[in-house]
């Protein structure tokens, strides 16, 4: 029973590292951009949703109201008036800059938010928790779960249902062709980016809502993310999922095993994955 | 005297530093169809290109409705009524047949073409729809990105080397199906290696020779000798 409720707890908490997975994975679909300051912005959505609860006395979900549109309009405005130059035939230049960008935003956090943990404040649900089975299981790792999979639904039927879904394949295909058909490419990244970190925000407050947080945790947050995406293979968003579930599981056991051991099974895990399945457990490469 | 509806003056184009147009001067009249030859690297592709907006030219080089558009990006241009059938084809791959011909609708411009009448002009691509569109044949795919041109309603449309790399009875198919595309008053642009094609659609011809016009005729009284001058540079 105790290694079941393990993997399930572990299970439970891939749902968090989909969710930080899921704005990478789009982002680098659409537009082959590697968002080195992904894990900060992820810190910086739950530093927002902290200055919301707590100037409005909102709980920290409703607070998403307000915090996704923020993070939405930060992501267009930043695609638009600076990845956007970056991208091109080189991949180095927007590395490069969002690495800067990561820097500048935990200083700036650090400057606003010093560099005391914070934790926002959910009440009962933070403690509260069902038994199924004989397993105690959190409402809000489930909650967090539950979210992971309507997302990334949703980003899915977005991508193949909607006409923005095709005009975000299209330029992922051919930016030329896409700009001949009347696609601004520079617009279309703006709109992806801001989708994008709409999802970051909810990654954002679930992880400010489940642990206490400070300026400097984005680059773990990153990795997690990053090791999610390639363990499901790029640019299939259920293989995400799928790959935040076993990076999940492998901390949960590797934790169980020795507390000391969670973070190095996780990346064992990945590394073990990447060896034997370099491309991801289900890649497709039209994203 | 119909209207021009394109009018090219003067284009300059280059890669870096090098420089494959020069001075090109060309203009093409509401309703009419237009050909364009010259051998490899003549500047045909580069010269499509350069009026799509894929390449940024100076100012008050190309002007279209009498507007200068040579400083628009390519989506600009395209909203204006100016679409192309690029070489090789370059459907989307992540896009079905349907998908890839809506795409071509995305800019929102009024006329006679939808999926129905473009499934009417190819009615295989109707029983394709929900298919990749890489896995049709090289005509099919020939259809679909003609299709997608069409669904933009445009003016004026460009047809980049369309029978390159498809075998002859399927260049023959479609070229029997221009006539139909090209009515309604569209005007057109067809860039063309096999110089008979060319000349079979059109009424005025530019031959282009290491990135200048090295010829302007009437597709029916130009001769042989003066293409062939003009495509290979023998005197």
């Amino acid at each position: 029973m105790d290694w079941l409720n393990v993997i399930v707890q572990g299970t439970l908490l891939g749902g968090l590292y989909a969710l930080f997975a899921a704005g990478l994975s789009l982002i680098f679909g659409v537009m082959r951009l590697v968002n080195i300051s992904h894990g900060d912005l992820i810190v910086l959505a739950a530093y927002l949703g902290l200055t919301v609860t707590s100037a409005t006395g909102l709980h920290p979900l409703l607070a998403l109201v307000l915090v996704v549109p923020t993070m939405g309009v930060i992501g267009y405005v930043l695609q638009r008036g600076l990845l956007n130059q970056t991208l091109g035939d080189d991949l180095l230049p927007p590395l490069l800059v969002t690495f800067g960008l990561s820097v500048i935003i935990q200083n700036g956090l650090l400057e606003v938010y010093t560099a005391d943990p914070q934790k926002m404040d959910a009440g009962t649900l933070e403690t509260a928790s069902l038994a199924v089975g004989g397993l105690n299981l959190g409402v809000l790792p489930l909650l967090t779960f539950a979210v992971a999979i309507v997302v990334i639904w949703g980003l899915q039927w977005t991508f193949y249902h909607t006409a923005l879904g095709r005009a975000f394949r299209a330029v992922s295909d051919n930016q030329d062709i896409a700009q001949l058909m009347g696609l601004n490419r520079r617009h279309i990244f703006g709109v992806a980016m801001a989708l994008a970190l709409g999802v970051t925000a909810i990654a954002g407050v679930l992880l400010g809502i489940r642990t206490s947080f400070d300026p400097s945790i984005g680059g773990g947050r990153l990795i997690f993310g990053f090791e999610a995406v390639i363990i499901g293979g790029l640019g299939n968003l259920w293989g995400t999922l799928a790959g935040g579930v076993i990076l999940g599981v492998a901390q949960t056991v590797g934790a169980k095993v020795d507390p000391g051991w969670q973070i190095l099974s996780g990346h064992l895990a990945f590394l073990f994955i990447l060896a034997i399945r370099p491309n991801g457990l289900f890649p497709r490469i039209s994203a | 005297m119909p209207e021009p509806i394109l009018q090219i003056q003067g284009l300059n184009a280059h890669y870096g530093d090098f420089q494959a147009l020069y001075g090109v001067d060309m203009e093409v009249s509401e309703g009419e169809v237009l050909a364009v030859i010259g051998s490899n690297g003549a500047g045909k592709t580069t010269l499509m290109r350069s009026i799509t907006g894929l390449l940024s030219n100076g100012p008050g080089q190309i002007k279209y409705h009498d507007k200068d558009i040579s400083r628009l990006r390519a989506d600009e241009i395209a909203i204006q009524g100016l679409s192309m059938v690029p070489e090789g084809r370059q459907l989307f791959p992540s896009l079905s047949v349907r998908e890839n011909l809506m795409i071509g609708a995305q800019v929102g411009r009024k006329g006679p073409w939808s999926l129905e009448s473009v499934y009417k002009l190819f009615p295989i691509l109707e029983e394709r729809k929900d298919q990749q569109s890489t896995s049709l044949s090289g005509g099919q795919q020939q259809m679909v990105a003609i299709g997608r041109a069409l669904m933009a309603n445009p003016d004026l449309i460009l047809f980049d080397e369309i029978s390159l790399g498809l075998a002859p009875i399927i260049i023959k198919d479609i070229y029997d199906a221009l006539p139909g595309i090209i009515g309604e008053g569209m005007s057109a642009i067809i860039v063309e290696q096999d110089i008979s094609k060319a000349l079979s659609v059109s009424s005025r011809v530019y031959c282009l020779q290491e990135g200048r016009v090295s010829l302007e005729g009437t597709s029916d009284t130009v001769s042989r000798e003066d293409i062939s001058r003009a495509y290979f540079g023998i005197e």
